[in-house]
């Protein structure tokens, strides 16, 4: 977490065409509930504009809700633009329906954690709450696949 | 024994043997009593003759037809439609040598918003969501071997695109040289839930509302076969609503679409009959099945009372029925059947007339094929081995099941009269009013499943530990993206730029004049403009719509 803060900033956002927005905003309410300052940007953002808005918005971690199958690209893109930001020490975390064979290519892609159907969101409040701490204390090399779990095939 | 004394035995159960929750609900949080009896029934307002006649009969709290199950099932649909237009037309033909009996097209999102798929904004979800239509070429590719009055009936989810849809398939029975009055089509064609579920909008609520109307409009005086408009309560339970809300909502949507095809002079009688309304059924059964009994009362007294129908088809509300998503669990997914299985139990024994299935693995995919027919096999079993649809309304006269029926009518009814207040369905969704009462039903869904006072099997409770998720995931083929886009630059560079010209501009011209649009749109369909290209044109005149964040 940004030094000068008390509470941790994340931006939750959907990017693309789909509109299935309840778990974003489930997930961005109980954000808020647990203390976090949350930035909403609504549905149909573009990579683009969610990178940019994650750096006007200073922002410690991004969360990204996909459910209809274009996360791939999606994050790929994300990441370049945050890249030619220089934001690319912000972390990325995914929510949504995500086929298990696309966790790894998600991570190489850069993604520090996905939550799967079935998620709670405490387990999403605990984990940024671990990353920013560990940003805190050593930079911006923070959270990259600690869940054990990753190994399903699909 | 007495009620007083039984009551006395009931405590000292209670005392023995404990109780699992101190307070029972239903979904909707309705209190429950500890058992129904006619002294709890009469607490409702229960009246035999008014509430409940006989199936067929008003206020078909019964079910719509005298008969019900008994003279024919329900129409048994599976949402169908990925990637490109022939593996589409693959999976129709599939699907109606299995005894399918209607085909439901799903569009994918590009197709869904108007955007053509070569814009950037489609880049990475053309193909994934349904099936790519840019124009009346793809159209013909998908139908491709299937005359369009094959299945009994063709259901599409175009929304904000629901004229242009209808325009489509208008185009295409002209060209496959079949009646219109031999095939039916279905559009689901109802924008007010978009802005509170789906998010499938592209013009602002007003000038998409009077759009959706033009197709009942034109329908009505054209094509009286057709079903131009579904209102749809499930998306918006999807999004969170309780069964409740999810009455009432629709109900009230109902009312500003009916208000506004009224005011262009149509007869109500000349339309309503062809009105059709969707709903969701999640787990919660016998609620499910009260709820879906209440609404056919509330409409039909609605059609009656409010919009002085005459003719009994007016009254009688065609129920079609989505098995629900967020019920179902990426965990130990084969238990999914077991939920999809409960759910259209639920459906059939509310009386639906069209239900169709979650595959098991939706909940991660597009269904596989396997798990496509699994969905379809259910509604076979439950049909034919059962026995549930031997009697109609068999759970009729249960002292619970009427208790919850009134109920739920009674709330919906005074949810509704808080959206008139407000104006009306339209800037109720306006002003987010609907977006903030789902989510806040949805944040406590999920509180209650954080909190364990709601089990979901394989999630918070009985879990497989170190599960391994062995879904067969249906996987795009790969560059349909590209092959989709060849085909549109193909098409582009063949058909009459001029006679495009022509069209849209008459389209424009047509609009602008407050003229419907139905017209207009066929003949940009016949000379092969793009949805894109149509939508354009609508947006220059009515604007674009962007969600406000305000709503959560």
């Amino acid at each position: 977490m940004k030094e000068d803060r008390q509470r941790a900033r994340v931006l939750v956002a959907k990017i693309g065409l789909d509109g299935h927005n309840r778990g974003a905003q489930v997930v961005a309410n109980g954000l808020r509930e647990a203390g976090m300052e949350v930035i909403y940007t609504g549905i149909r953002q573009t990579p683009s504009s969610v990178a940019r808005a994650a750096i006007q918005e200073d922002v410690d971690v991004i969360g990204i809700s996909s459910m209809v199958g274009a996360h791939l690209p999606v994050i790929k893109k994300l990441m370049k633009e945050l890249e030619a930001l220089n934001a690319s020490d912000i972390p990325v975390i995914l929510g949504g329906i995500i086929p298990e064979e696309d966790y790894g290519p998600l991570r190489e892609a850069g993604v520090s954690e996905i939550f799967p159907p079935g998620a709670a969101v405490k387990e999403i409040v605990q984990y940024i709450e671990s990353i920013v701490k560990a940003k805190e204390g050593s930079g911006p090399a923070a959270g990259s696949g600690h869940h054990a779990d990753t190994d399903h095939q699909c | 024994m007495d009620r007083e004394e039984w009551k006395n035995l009931l405590s000292l159960d209670y005392k023995n043997r404990g109780r699992r929750k101190p307070i029972y609900h239903s979904e909707s949080k309705i209190e429950l009593a500890d058992c129904y009896d006619p002294e709890e029934l009469m607490k409702t307002g229960f009246d035999l003759e008014k509430d409940l006649g006989l199936p067929g009969t008003f206020p078909f709290t019964r079910g719509i037809h005298p008969a019900m199950y008994r003279a024919d099932f329900w129409i048994m649909g599976q949402y169908a439609g990925f990637g490109n237009p022939e593996a589409t037309n693959e999976r129709f033909k599939y699907l109606l040598s299995k005894g399918q009996t209607a085909l439901a097209l799903a569009l994918d999102l590009p197709t869904q918003l108007g955007i053509e798929s070569d814009e950037e904004l489609a880049d990475g979800e053309v193909g994934k969501a349904g099936v790519a239509i840019n124009s009346l070429k793809d159209m013909e590719e998908i139908f491709d071997g299937i005359p369009l009055n094959k299945p009994r009936q063709i259901f599409t989810t175009a929304n904000a695109i629901g004229p242009i849809m209808l325009a489509l398939f208008l185009a295409l029975g002209e060209k496959q040289g079949i009646d219109p009055g031999q095939y039916s089509v279905v559009l689901q064609n109802d924008i007010l839930k978009e802005y509170v579920a789906r998010g499938a909008y592209i013009f602002p609520p007003s000038p998409s509302l009077k759009f959706s109307i033009d197709a009942v409009e034109f329908c009505t005086h054209h094509y009286p076969r057709f079903k131009p408009i579904v209102i749809c309560g499930s998306h918006m339970r999807q999004g969170g609503a309780t069964a409740v809300q999810e009455v009432a909502f629709t109900l009230s949507n109902a009312e500003a679409y009916i208000d506004e095809a009224v005011g262009r002079g149509l007869d109500i009688d000349d339309f309503a009959p062809f009105i059709e309304c969707q709903l969701s059924v999640p787990m919660n059964l016998f609620e499910e099945v009260a709820k879906y009994r209440a609404f056919r009362r509330m409409w039909a007294r609605m059609l009656k009372e409010r919009y002085q129908a005459k003719k009994p088809e007016s009254m009688k509300c065609f129920i079609r029925v989505y098995t629900t998503g967020y019920t179902m669990t990426a965990q130990q997914p084969l238990n999914n059947i077991v939920r999809v299985t409960i759910e259209a139990l639920g459906a059939i024994l509310g009386g639906a007339q069209s239900l169709s299935c979650n595959a098991m693995d939706e909940v991660v995919s597009i269904p596989t094929q396997e798990a496509a027919r699994v969905a379809l096999m259910t509604q076979h079993i439950l049909a034919n081995e059962t026995g549930i649809a031997d009697v109609a309304d068999p759970l009729g006269g249960s002292y619970y099941i009427e208790s919850l029926t009134n109920e739920i009518e009674k709330r919906a009814l005074s949810l509704m009269e808080q959206i008139r207040q407000k104006g009306g369905a339209e800037r109720a969704i306006e002003e987010g009013f609907y977006q903030m009462l789902s989510r806040k039903a949805a944040g406590e869904y999920q509180q209650e499943i954080e909190k364990g006072e709601r089990i979901i099997v394989g999630l918070n409770k009985f879990r497989e530990e170190k599960e391994k998720i062995k879904i067969d995931c249906f996987k795009v083929e790969e560059g349909v993206q590209v092959k989709v886009i060849e085909k549109l630059h193909h098409l582009k560079a063949q058909r009459n730029p001029d006679e495009v010209e022509r069209c849209l501009g008459r389209l424009e011209q047509e609009v602008r004049l407050g003229k419907n649009s139905l017209p207009a749109l066929r003949d940009c369909a016949l000379a092969y403009a793009t949805i894109g290209e149509m939508c354009r044109v609508l947006g220059k005149i009515w604007g674009f719509y962007h969600e406000g964040a305000k709503w959560i």
